[in-house]
């Protein structure tokens, strides 16, 4: 006879609290730095001279066309043996804002390609610089035109990182896998831990459509 | 240690690359059935299907895939029921894929226009020949480049199928570093091989959204 006992894994609440807390600064530190680094690679795709031009479309295309997981690795098992030596936590970290920089750079691309050509004329008349045109004026209601899409990007970073458990680092799903190993308890543990993704997702989806039109554009 | 030679490496890589290959295709098709099927239920109009698919694209595209490999695998062997690693990879790729395809191939037929439902709808056909024979064909000139560009996310997701010691691609790679403690050249060519399978399947994507774009 089959027998659920959910109250052993949620016992063990600390640590799937914990768990979120390390998934979500993960988010948090890779949606900064992926976004950043997109709007970088965006900015060359479209602007840079012909050699960083190149560079950027490599390696978005590189990201995009090979899995999240074999980054990590490469990142975290590869680099050491070229003398660079990565903590769980920062190959995590880093193999996330490589992985958001490429999605998002082709993102923030397609809201700055369909910038109306009269707005960057305008910017220009004003006797704005270039980088003053491209911050202010061409990029803000780009990231606005792309939010949702954004949004979702970051959403699916979020997720893509329970792969991130595989190398040790404390996030959610090395927690769940903590608990299930000490009680067993694996079937009530993966139900646990899925829901708390569940939550995350929706929540993450929320917190994103709050700060962007407060803190990136609209001001 | 074991020497490998480069060659060894690349043939070894080569060999799993079949098992990557096998189940993504399994995971696209059996996800594009379970996927089309879902669609129909709510093209029916079958009661509570609208409220069903809705929280089954939530939860399979609101929680990670590795998540779901795991329940399917370690959860439900917990209540007595083993899964094979293979099967279980198999039955969550397509799961997942099942949960993308109806969502994408809804906003398909959603941009086919309503008079052709009308039309159809007067000429007495039915929901089945309607689908056939009207809507159908007119989604599915639409479907194709998304669907094409999605199976690029299905063959990366195989990748994870590793982490149940499923020997595909990314498993044999981390197999294949640890015996010739060479993780820096293997999981380069790992990579490398993924992108020699998705970067020809994106480049076909986008051309043929470039091609219907063109033709409209």
């Amino acid at each position: 006879m089959i027998s659920l006992d959910f109250a052993a894994v949620l016992a063990e609440w600390p640590l799937v609290l914990r768990g979120a807390g390390v998934t979500l600064a993960l988010t948090a530190a890779a949606a900064v730095g992926g976004l950043a680094l997109g709007v970088a690679c965006a900015w060359a795709r479209l602007h840079g001279a012909a050699w960083l031009r190149w560079i950027a479309g490599g390696y978005v295309e590189l990201i995009r066309n090979t899995p999240f997981i074999v980054q990590l690795f490469f990142l975290f098992f590869g680099l050491p043996s070229l003398g660079v030596r990565l903590s769980p936590e920062a190959a995590s970290v880093l193999a996330m804002v490589v992985n958001l920089g490429a999605y998002a750079a082709e993102i923030v691309r397609a809201g700055i390609v369909a910038t109306p050509r009269g707005q960057v004329e305008a910017a220009r008349s004003l006797a704005l610089t270039e980088l003053q045109v491209f911050t202010r004026v061409v990029l803000p209601p780009a990231l606005q035109r792309v939010w949702p899409a954004m949004v979702s990007q970051i959403v699916i970073v979020m997720l893509g990182s329970a792969v991130c458990g595989q190398v040790a680092t404390a996030e959610l799903s090395h927690a769940v896998n903590l608990i299930q190993s000490r009680n067993f308890r694996a079937f009530e543990a993966f139900i646990v831990g899925t829901a708390a993704y569940l939550l995350l997702s929706v929540a993450l989806r929320r917190l994103l459509n709050w700060i962007g039109p407060r803190f990136l554009f609209n001001r | 240690m074991v020497d490998f030679t480069l060659w060894e490496i690349l043939r070894n890589l080569l060999l799993a690359l079949r098992w990557t290959v096998a189940l993504s295709l399994v995971a696209f098709i059996g996800g594009a059935v379970v996927g089309l099927a879902l669609l129909v239920a709510r093209l029916a109009r079958l009661p509570g299907a609208e409220r069903f698919v809705g929280a089954y694209v939530q939860l399979f595209q609101g929680t990670p895939l590795l998540m779901q490999l795991f329940f399917l695998f370690f959860g439900l062997s917990g209540l007595g029921l083993s899964l094979s690693n293979w099967s279980a990879a198999a039955i969550a790729l397509t799961l997942y894929s099942s949960a993308f395809f109806t969502e994408i191939w809804r906003g398909c037929v959603n941009a086919v226009p309503k008079g052709q439902w009308e039309a159809s709808s007067a000429l007495a056909l039915g929901l089945g020949e309607q689908l056939r024979h009207v809507i159908g064909p007119q989604a599915l000139r639409v479907a194709v480049p998304p669907t094409v560009g999605f199976a690029v996310q299905v063959i990366k997701g195989t990748a994870l199928a590793s982490v149940i010691g499923f020997s595909e691609l990314t498993k044999t790679g981390s197999t294949i570093a640890n015996a010739t403690f060479r993780p820096f050249t293997v999981f380069a060519c790992v990579a490398l091989l993924y992108f020699a399978l998705c970067f020809p399947v994106s480049l076909w994507a986008r051309s043929l959204e470039r091609k219907l774009h063109g033709h409209r």
